[in-house]
């Protein structure tokens, strides 16, 4: 747990010398303690108490960038146990298994898999984010024989090396070189070799025990080798072990600031059944993991993994939303029709996804709402006539458009005539309800 | 620094709620722990998912969600029994969606007859519910109600704007009922209030904070699920303490990532699995966040989220 506003007071000057800006040392304690001050502000601080308020003042799960370029994965830094109190900071990536034991091919078959996985949702890209390749065959040559292939056929994506021999982490790390690969396999016997492996080639470990206390002695045995980028293994695989396993390393992270478990956690979900698989990642990605490894990655299994962590990593204070403006979609001529809609991530999306499948040129208007999509927003009052009228006859639109005729959504028909009046000259036209039927509505349109 | 798990211990438990009668009688609830945290507490009781039915043909409901049922939703009675003895169901939703004014309009009368066929032709513990036309509802409800007296059934939604009526014939007719407000802790508790205050015990109700699907605001539903379980456990707080409902099937059946063709939209793979996938995935999200009693439509979806308990507990 962080230190409080009182404890940190005791550590400072006590001066009251407001060179930090505060009147007071209690006042800058209170801004520390709140996360919204930094200990450089104060230029008398002594360096025990910099010691002690660095460490109390560090993220209570480490961070970690895993790979290397623009598809570096950040983890760690999380600071609460549920997403109601504070946004889950940083999302957990997908890692895909390959075995050493398959072909040439089927690897090659697999990387390209990877590479082509980016999905664009509601203005984000994501994708499967590593790989992890394990010695199944527990022979180094062939280890690094795949490792090679996938350093050609899937550059740039992270990898996770996993194997329990550090000739062959030695063998297949040093083609990653510079990208910030893991090494996953290490254990209480093999911990000073592979932290050697890791220290030679810039990587992070992956430390793996039976059960949190061994996994609290594994990662201070490896600490003390000079190693502290680690990812966390309990042994947890069964999906219930996994629940308990991450959230008892959340809470001994998050509640105790119990350093020896304040690592990002990576879970191992490969199942038979692909659809079981999915289900039981859910677990994972709901409850804490920062890496989950997965045996396939087909394209509607990846749907549904990245809309999920998609949602449960999004702000719960504040909805995904986009900038207020007419946006043109294609190359609309001055009588293209124009439609109006909030600014609520997920409702533009939806409508100029449909507005672009019509392949008809137009103008859509998206008038902030406090991210609140269309009847969320009527319900609140934040999309009601005149605040439409005002943002229309405020937008200039009416010097960009040789028509006035405004179509709005289909579940606010009821505004229509308030419009009318309150926008002399437009005619306000209802559209369909749901996003999909706009195609169709357009199309009778210009019959 | 030797390493102690923090477990907590909670101070307040859910209501274990009963439903049906006889033996296939299913009891959910009963926890004093968070979703699937054995660790720390007792789950006596899994989770129940009970098979959603409708009173007319689901000629709404998408293609692939209404193929497995094509032989038999013709008729809800065939359908309940489908189910039942071939999907082995352990509870069955009947909305009774076509007594909506704009739909089929069907009257308060049929409803019940449909009511009583159904529970004629079952041995499982059914729930029934409107359509979701607050005032239609309120008369549709009641004759549901008395038509199946004393079957120990699930009511509902009773809501803000109907309570009343619902909640008199749940009680009048030894019901469970289930209360609905939208997607915020302090309506929900606020509705399980005014229910008990009119004499409905506590423990006979079952929260609805409103589903959203994978996608479209489930991490609304998630995060105020969350809330009424710490609520209930931490804070002892006796209004956020029944079971809680998440109406799955019907949420998840209409987003387009359940429908739309591959042809259309290649990156998202085939439309059948993605399908079964969104209402599988929608609902162990909602698990973890606290649900104990499902309504789901797909067969291939319920088995997979049973699978998927199974590892749970
Ligand atoms: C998630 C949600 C919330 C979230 C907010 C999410 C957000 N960022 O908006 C929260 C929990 C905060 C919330 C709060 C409230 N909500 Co609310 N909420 C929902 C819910 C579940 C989903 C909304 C959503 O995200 N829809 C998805 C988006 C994409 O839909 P959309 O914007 O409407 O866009 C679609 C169409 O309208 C169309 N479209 C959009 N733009 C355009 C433009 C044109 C031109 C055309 C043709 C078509 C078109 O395309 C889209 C896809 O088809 C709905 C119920 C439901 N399942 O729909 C209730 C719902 C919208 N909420 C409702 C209410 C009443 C409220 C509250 C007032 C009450 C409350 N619960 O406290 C508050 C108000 C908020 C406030 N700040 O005061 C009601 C509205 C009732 C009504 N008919 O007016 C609903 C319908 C629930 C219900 N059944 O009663 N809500
Ligand atoms: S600068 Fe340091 S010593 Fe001076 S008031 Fe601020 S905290 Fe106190």
């Amino acid at each position: 747990m962080a230190l409080s506003g009182v404890e940190i007071f005791k550590l400072l000057p006590k001066t009251n010398c407001k060179k930090c800006g505060q009147p007071t040392c209690l006042a800058f304690a209170m801004k520390l303690a709140q996360r919204q001050a930094t200990l450089d502000a104060c230029p008398d601080v002594s360096e025990e108490a910099k010691k002690i308020l660095g460490e109390a003042s560090a993220p209570p799960v480490r961070p970690i960038t895993f790979g290397s370029g623009d598809k570096a994965v950040k983890m760690g830094e999380e600071t609460v146990l549920f997403r109601h109190d504070k946004k889950f900071v940083n999302p957990c990536a997908f890692a895909l298994e390959i075995k050493d034991t398959l072909s040439e091919d089927e690897i090659g078959k697999l990387c390209g898999q990877v590479m082509s996985s980016e999905i664009d949702r509601v203005g984000q890209k994501l994708r499967i984010d590593a790989i992890a390749l394990s010695n199944v065959s527990s022979d180094a040559g062939k280890f690094e024989a795949a490792a090679k292939v996938i350093a050609a056929k899937a550059a740039g994506v992270p990898v996770i090396i996993s194997t329990e021999n550090p000739q062959a982490a030695e063998a297949a790390a040093k083609l990653f070189a510079g990208q910030k690969p893991i090494i996953y396999g290490v254990n209480s016997s093999n911990a000073e070799a592979m932290a050697n492996v890791a220290k030679a080639h810039k990587a992070s470990l992956g430390v793996y025990a039976q059960g949190l206390e061994e996994l609290s002695a594994l990662t201070e045995k490896v600490k003390a080798l000079g190693i502290e980028d680690m990812v966390i293994d309990s042994g947890a695989r069964r999906a219930k072990d996994v629940i308990e396993s991450n959230t008892l390393i959340r809470r001994a992270a998050v509640k105790k600031n119990f350093k020896p478990l304040g690592y990002p956690v990576i879970n191992f979900m490969q199942r038979e059944d692909s659809l079981h698989e999915a289900l039981v990642a859910i677990a994972g990605i709901t409850k804490y993991a920062s890496i989950i490894v997965l045996s396939s990655v087909e394209k509607w299994k990846n749907l549904v993994l990245f809309t999920l962590r998609q949602n449960v990593y999004t702000d719960p204070q504040v909805p995904m939303q986009v900038e207020q403006k007419i946006y043109k979609i294609g190359e609309p001529a001055p009588e293209a029709p124009l439609f109006i809609t909030t600014n609520f991530s997920l409702t533009y999306f939806i409508v100029s996804g449909e507005i672009e499948n019509s392949r008809v040129p137009c103008r859509l208007a998206v008038m902030d709402s406090e991210g609140l999509s269309v009847l969320t927003a009527w319900a609140a009052g934040k999309f009601t006539a005149s605040k439409i009228a005002q943002f229309i006859q405020e937008s200039g639109i009416e010097n960009e458009v040789s028509h006035k005729e405004l179509i709005i959504p289909g579940y606010v028909a009821i505004l229509s005539g308030a419009i009318e009046d309150k926008l002399p000259g437009w005619k306000i036209t209802v559209g369909p309800r749901e996003a999909n039927a706009i195609p169709a509505f357009l199309k009778t349109r210009a019959a | 620094m030797a390493f102690t798990p923090s477990k907590e211990t909670y101070s307040g438990k859910v209501y274990p709620v009963t439903i049906g009668t006889g033996e296939q009688a299913v009891t959910l609830g009963g926890e004093n722990v968070l979703a699937f945290h054995a660790f720390e507490g007792a789950t006596p009781n899994r989770p129940v998912i009970a098979y959603e039915i409708q009173d007319v043909p689901p000629a709404d409901w998408p293609e692939n969600v209404r193929k497995p049922f094509e032989a038999v939703s013709s008729d809800p009675v065939t359908w309940a029994k489908y189910c039942q003895n071939e999907l082995k169901a352990s509870a069955i939703a009947l909305r009774l969606i076509g007594t909506h004014p704009d739909r089929e309009n069907r009257s308060a009368e049929d409803a019940a007859k449909t009511v009583k066929d159904v529970l004629a032709a079952i041995s499982v513990p059914l729930i029934i519910l409107g359509s979701n036309h607050a005032e239609k509802d309120s008369t549709v409800l009641v004759a549901a109600a008395e038509a199946a007296k004393d079957k120990n059934c699930i009511i509902g939604k009773a809501q803000e704007a109907n309570y009343k009526t619902i909640t008199a014939a749940a009680m009048a007719n030894n019901h469970k009922l289930v209360a609905m407000s939208e997607l915020d802790i302090n309506l929900s508790k606020q509705l399980n209030i005014l229910i008990t205050q009119m004499g409905f015990e506590k423990e006979r109700l079952i929260t609805d904070p409103m589903c959203s699907a994978l996608g479209y605001g489930l991490e609304y539903t998630y995060s105020v699920m969350e809330r009424i379980r710490l609520a209930a456990l931490t804070q002892n707080d006796m209004t956020m303490q029944p079971p809680m409902l998440g109406d799955v099937g019907m949420y998840v059946w209409k987003v387009k990532e359940t429908q739309a063709p591959e042809s259309d939209l290649p990156l998202w793979g085939p439309a059948e699995e993605r399908g079964i996938a969104w209402e599988a995935a929608t609902a162990t999200a909602l698990l973890i966040s606290g649900s104990e009693l499902l309504i789901m439509r797909h067969p291939k979806a319920v088995e997979a989220v049973m699978k998927t308990i199974e590892e749970l507990v």
